[in-house]
C-alpha cells in the first residue's frame, strides 16, 4: 500500500489513481508503433523501393547537403539520359546517397534489434525456468554460469568475439545473445520461483501430470508475458550495441551499412557537413526512443494488471 | 558474528577468483580458435618455415592451449604479464602507463553525473509528478535512449565546432598544466555524465520518495526543521543505497566501457589500448588489459557490496540474524 501513497505539498496523503491500460498507452505509444512500422517496412522492402544502389559513388557530388538536386548523370548505376534526381537526404563523404544508406542499414539494426533478444529469451528463458522449477544443484550451476557472463566486462567479451571469430552479422548476433542470457533467466526464474508456490502447480502434481507438462502447460504461459516485455527493453539496447560496435568499425564489414558506421564516417567532417552524421544519429535515436516507449507502456500496463489481480 | 563475516567473505572472495579464472580461460580458448597462426604474422611476410617455428618456440605458441594457460598464470603470479608482441612493450608497464587517463576520466565522469543527479533527484522526490518532476522524467527517457557515440558527436559539434571552447580531441598531459589538461577531459566526462545521470536520478528519486514517508522524516518536519536539512541530511543518507550501488556497477563498466568515448576524443586510456591491441592482434596485451579489466570489474562490485553494508546497520543487522 505504502507505495501507492504519496505525501503532497502540505503533507496530505493522495492516491495515485490507477488508469485504464489503454489510456496509459497513450500517443506517444502510437506515434513510437507508427515509426517502428516504417522502418521495418523501408527495411523488408528496400529491394523494391526506387532507391539507387547504397554503394554507388557520385564523386561529383560530395557530402552535398538535403535536398540536393543532381542533373547530370554522374552517378554510376544511373545510365545517362534519366531524369534528375534528389538525394532526399544528401550523400555521404563518397558521394552515396544516404537515404538509401539509412533503410539499408535499418536491415542490420533491426536484424541484430530483434534476433538477439529471441536468442535470450529462449535460452536464457528456459534455463531459468529450469533452474526456478527443480532448484537444488541445477539451480547452482546454472546461476553460477549466468554470474560468470554478468562479471565479464560485457563490451570487451563482444569487442573478443567479434575480433577473434571474425566480424560478421551471424557472430554479432550469437555475442550479443549470448550476453543477454543471463538476464532473461533471472527474470525468468524469479517469475517461474513464485508462480511454482501456487496452488494450482500443486494440483497439476496431484493428478499426476509429468514435469514437462507443468513446465509448458502450467508455468510457461503464466511468465511469458514479463519475458515478451522485458525482450522488447532489451531491443533498444541492442540496436544501441551494434551501432556502438558498427561506430567503432567492428560490425559487418565496410561496404554494407549500418547506421554507427555512417555516424562514424560523418564524425570527420562534422564542421562542413553535419548532415552526413546528424540524419543517421537522429534516426538510431528515434528508433531506440520508440522501441524504448513501446516497452515502457507495455510494462506498465502489465504491472497494472498484476495489480488487479 | 566477526567468524560470520570472515567466512562471507572469504566465500565471496573464492568466488571472484573462479570469475577471474573463468574470464581469462575463455579468452585463451578464444585465441586458440583463432584462424591462421599469430607466429605467421609475427615471422612477417617472405618468413621461412624456419622463421615461424622459431617465433612460436619463443611464443610458446607450439605448445597446448592449457599449458600456456598454466604458464601464464604462473608468469602472473611473479607479476609478469608478458611482453607485447608488436613491439616489445612490457604489458604490465603498458596498462599502468595508461591507468591515470581512464580513472581521471571515469572520476570527473561520475562526477559530473552525481552533480547532475543528485539535486535534481532530490528536488523530484520532493515534489513528485510535479511539472518539473514530469519533465525531466521525459528528458532522461529521451536521454536514455541517446547512444553515448551520438552524444559524443552532438558535443562536439556543439563545444567544440560551433562555440570552440573546448578541445574537439586529444589528449594534454598533467605537466603542461592542470586546466590544459582538464580541459582535454571536460567534453569526453561530459559525454558520460550526460548518459549516467539519468539512472543515478532514477534511482534516487525513487528510494527518496520511499524514505520521505518513514516515521523519523515526519519527526524532523514536526520538529520545524528546513526542508533543506530535512533532505539533505535526514533523506539522503539512507535513500543513497541502491545509487551507491549503481554508481558501483557502472564505475566497473567504464573501465573497459570507456573504449568510445576513448576513441572518439582521442584519449590514450586503457580502452583504447585494448582496442588498439585488437586491431593490431598484439594477443598477449589484450589477455592484459582484458584480466586487469575483470579484475577491477570484479574488485569494485565486491567493494561496493562491502560497502553497502557498512553503509545501512539495518542490512548489516538483518544479514546474521
Amino acid at each position: 500500500m505504502g507505495t501507492l501513497l504519496n505525501t503532497n505539498k502540505k503533507g496530505n496523503i493522495v492516491a495515485s489513481t490507477p488508469r485504464s491500460v489503454a489510456e496509459k498507452l497513450g500517443a506517444s505509444f502510437w506515434l513510437s508503433l507508427m515509426w517502428i512500422a516504417l522502418v521495418v517496412f523501408c527495411a523488408v522492402s528496400a529491394d523494391l523501393l526506387p532507391l539507387p544502389e547504397y554503394d554507388s559513388m557520385d564523386w561529383t557530388n560530395q557530402a552535398s547537403p538535403p535536398g540536393s538536386t543532381v542533373t547530370d548523370q554522374s552517378a554510376d548505376g544511373f545510365p545517362a539520359g534519366t531524369e534528375p534526381r534528389v538525394y532526399l537526404f544528401g550523400t555521404d563523404t563518397m558521394g552515396r546517397d544516404i537515404l538509401s544508406r539509412l533503410i539499408f542499414g535499418a536491415r542490420v539494426s533491426l536484424l541484430v534489434g530483434l534476433l538477439t533478444p529471441l536468442i535470450g529469451l529462449v535460452v536464457g528463458g528456459t534455463l531459468g525456468i529450469l533452474a526456478g522449477f527443480y532448484r537444488g544443484w541445477l539451480d547452482t550451476c546454472i546461476m553460477a554460469v549466468m554470474n560468470i557472463i554478468l562479471a565479464f566486462p560485457g563490451l570487451v567479451l563482444l569487442l573478443a568475439i567479434t575480433f577473434y571469430l571474425g566480424q560478421n552479422l551471424i557472430n554479432i548476433i550469437i555475442a550479443l545473445g549470448i550476453l543477454t542470457i543471463p538476464s532473461f533467466s533471472r527474470v525468468a526464474r524469479a517469475n517461474t520461483l513464485t508462480i511454482s508456490q501456487r496452488e494450482f502447480i500443486q494440483a497439476s502434481r496431484m493428478i499426476g501430470r509429468n514435469d514437462f507438462y507443468i513446465l509448458s502447460r502450467d508455468i510457461l504461459p503464466n511468465i511469458i508475458m514479463p519475458l515478451v516485455v522485458y525482450a522488447l527493453l532489451v531491443v533498444s539496447y541492442m540496436i544501441v550495441a551494434e551501432g556502438t560496435l558498427s561506430f567503432l568499425g567492428l560490425s559487418v564489414p565496410a561496404p554494407v551499412p549500418s547506421w554507427g558506421g555512417m555516424i562514424a564516417e560523418g564524425k570527420e567532417v562534422l564542421d562542413e557537413a553535419n548532415h552526413v552524421s546528424f540524419i543517421p544519429a537522429l534516426v538510431m535515436f528515434l528508433t531506440v526512443l520508440s522501441f524504448n516507449l513501446i516497452g515502457d507502456a507495455l510494462r506498465s500496463g502489465i504491472d497494472l494488471k498484476d495489480g488487479q489481480l | 558474528m566477526l567468524k560470520e563475516i570472515i567466512a562471507r567473505t572469504g566465500k565471496k572472495l573464492c568466488g571472484l577468483f573462479g570469475v577471474i579464472l573463468a574470464v581469462t580461460a575463455i579468452t585463451f580458448i578464444m585465441v586458440d580458435l583463432l584462424p591462421g597462426d599469430v607466429a605467421y604474422e609475427i615471422a612477417g611476410e617472405g618468413a621461412t618455415l624456419e622463421d615461424v617455428k622459431a617465433v612460436q618456440q619463443e611464443l610458446g605458441l607450439d605448445k597446448h592451449v592449457i599449458s600456456r594457460y598454466g604458464n601464464w598464470l604462473a608468469n602472473i603470479a611473479r607479476g609478469d604479464l608478458g611482453k607485447s608482441y608488436r613491439n616489445q612493450e612490457p604489458v604490465l608497464e603498458a596498462i599502468l602507463s595508461r591507468l591515470p587517463v581512464t580513472l581521471e576520466l571515469v572520476v570527473l565522469s561520475q562526477f559530473f553525473a552525481l552533480v547532475l543527479a543528485i539535486p535534481l533527484g532530490i528536488f523530484c522526490a520532493y515534489r513528485p509528478r510535479t511539472l518539473i518532476d514530469n519533465g525531466l522524467s521525459s528528458i532522461s527517457f529521451a536521454m536514455m535512449s541517446l547512444p553515448v557515440f551520438v552524444m559524443g558527436i552532438v558535443l562536439i559539434y556543439i563545444f567544440a565546432i560551433n562555440l570552440q571552447w573546448l578541445p574537439a580531441s586529444g589528449y594534454t598531459p598533467i605537466s603542461d598544466g592542470v586546466w590544459a589538461n582538464l580541459k582535454s577531459f571536460i567534453l569526453p566526462a561530459f559525454c558520460i555524465a550526460m548518459v549516467e545521470w539519468v539512472p543515478f536520478m532514477r534511482v534516487l528519486r525513487s528510494d527518496m520518495i520511499a524514505t520521505l514517508q518513514e516515521d523519523y522524516i515526519l519527526m524532523a518536519k514536526s520538529k520545524g526543521l528546513p526542508p533543506s536539512r530535512i533532505l539533505f541530511k535526514h533523506a539522503l543518507r539512507p535513500s543513497s543505497l541502491t545509487l551507491i550501488t549503481i554508481l558501483g556497477i557502472h564505475i566497473g563498466h567504464l573501465i573497459g566501457g570507456a573504449v568510445i568515448v576513448e576513441t572518439i576524443f582521442a584519449l590514450p586510456g586503457i580502452g583504447r589500448l585494448l582496442i588498439g591491441s585488437i586491431f593490431g592482434r598484439d594477443f598477449a596485451m589484450v589477455q592484459g588489459c582484458i584480466l586487469f579489466i575483470t579484475i577491477a570489474y570484479v574488485s569494485i562490485n565486491f567493494l561496493v557490496d562491502s560497502f553497502y553494508t557498512m553503509l545501512d546497520p539495518r542490512i548489516r543487522m538483518s544479514r546474521f540474524d
